[in-house]
């Protein structure tokens, strides 16, 4: 599996920030993990816990959310209330039994596109740890 | 609103591990908005046990269907025939849902999922507070609109006691003192003479169980009986 395994990350980045520093990355061609697969919120605010399940339950290695800096939201609060759904997609992933190092939120400025790199080299590094999502692990089994 | 809490998720798990098919059932009515046994719960709780099956190596079909209300028979009988299609209902509804679903599949197992706690409000987001002990003989216009019999440790209907400390109750520092808002609510309304008023000693018959309500206007009228005269 490891010659093989290259982690599939989900990002879920806010418009105002994280989408922005994703596009700064690239505009300033710093390099980074492939793995990343963003979608794009209008704030990450919008992130509900079933969001961040429904993304492992479909074979997502590690998930992340990206939101702007606490205190610097556009909508005010709405990476506060982000950062409550990734605390509760931890526990439910325990529950279940798939690690909880697997989802985590990030803070950062549309500028900050450093940041963005190293939240998508970090994720995917977590994952390549972790090995693959183990529900995706069980269906591979003979 | 009823509110309830959705049971640990090793309990739920444990519950339904003898069936290979299960629907989890959810309530449209309170449950929903106490964000226990709602629509999106529904969800997150179907996964999380489609997720832990996976883990486990069990193949097991996990259905999902909300309903307006599992306390109402018209809600309940249009979903029978798809109900029976499963081994197992797994409720969130609160008691009474989850006794009218079995009473009215009769044979199938009903399993709950959430656990009922009290009658209550939405004091702010995520945070909901006991009201109504449903007494059945209703005494707040005596008490400002505070409910005595919830609020206060000891349900005096003459309070305070002597256990007040500013304005908490003894039995912890957390816990407001219900005859303090009492007397302030009653000051707010200029009614504080109403404190001097001595309560009767409150009748608690009417809180005898199984209730019944009846309401005559309402209940389907006798055809068969109509006819005879």
């Amino acid at each position: 599996m490891a010659g093989g395994y290259e982690p599939k990350i989900v990002g879920f980045c806010c418009h105002y920030c994280a989408y922005s520093a994703a596009d700064l990355a690239g505009s300033m061609r710093l390099e980074y993990a492939p793995n990343v697969r963003i979608v794009k919120l209008m704030c990450t605010g919008k992130v509900d816990t079933l969001h961040l399940l429904k993304a492992f339950e479909d074979g997502a290695d590690a998930v992340f959310v990206a939101g702007c800096e606490e205190g610097d939201c556009h909508f005010l609060e709405g990476n506060l209330r982000a950062k409550k759904k990734v605390e509760q997609a931890k526990k439910l992933l325990e529950e279940v039994g798939i690690e909880p190092e697997r989802v985590e939120m990030f803070n950062m400025g549309a500028s900050d596109a450093p940041l963005f790199v190293a939240a998508c080299n970090e994720m995917t590094e977590r994952a390549k740890n972790l090995g693959p999502n183990p529900l995706k692990k069980e269906k591979v089994k003979p | 609103m009823i509110v309830a809490e959705r049971k640990p998720f090793t309990e739920i798990k444990d519950s339904i591990k003898d069936y290979k098919k299960v629907l989890v059932l959810g309530c449209g009515t309170c449950v929903s908005v106490c964000q226990a046994g709602g629509e999106k719960e529904v969800e997150l709780l179907a996964t999380e046990l489609r997720m832990a099956d996976k883990m486990d190596g069990r193949e097991v079909e996990i259905g999902e269907l909300t309903i307006q209300r599992q306390c109402d028979r018209e809600y309940i009988e249009p979903i029978t025939e798809k109900m029976r299609e499963y081994d197992a209902v797994l409720s969130m509804a609160c008691g009474a849902g989850v006794q009218f679903v079995a009473e009215i599949l009769e044979d199938m197992p009903v399993i709950p999922a959430v656990n009922t706690r009290f009658i209550g409000v939405t004091a702010d987001e995520g945070l909901w507070l006991e009201k109504c002990r449903a007494c059945g003989n209703c005494l707040l216009a005596d008490y400002g609109g505070i409910c005595p019999i919830t609020m206060c440790a000891k349900s005096l209907v003459n309070g305070p006691c002597g256990g007040y400390k500013d304005g908490k109750c003894e039995t912890s520092p957390e816990r407001d003192c219900a005859w303090v808002m009492i007397y302030e609510r009653l000051a707010k309304q200029g009614r504080l003479d109403k404190m001097r008023e001595l309560s009767a000693l409150k009748d608690y018959s009417a809180q005898s169980h199984p209730a019944r309500q009846v309401n005559e206007a309402y209940t389907k009228p006798e055809l068969s009986a109509a006819k005879e005269k």
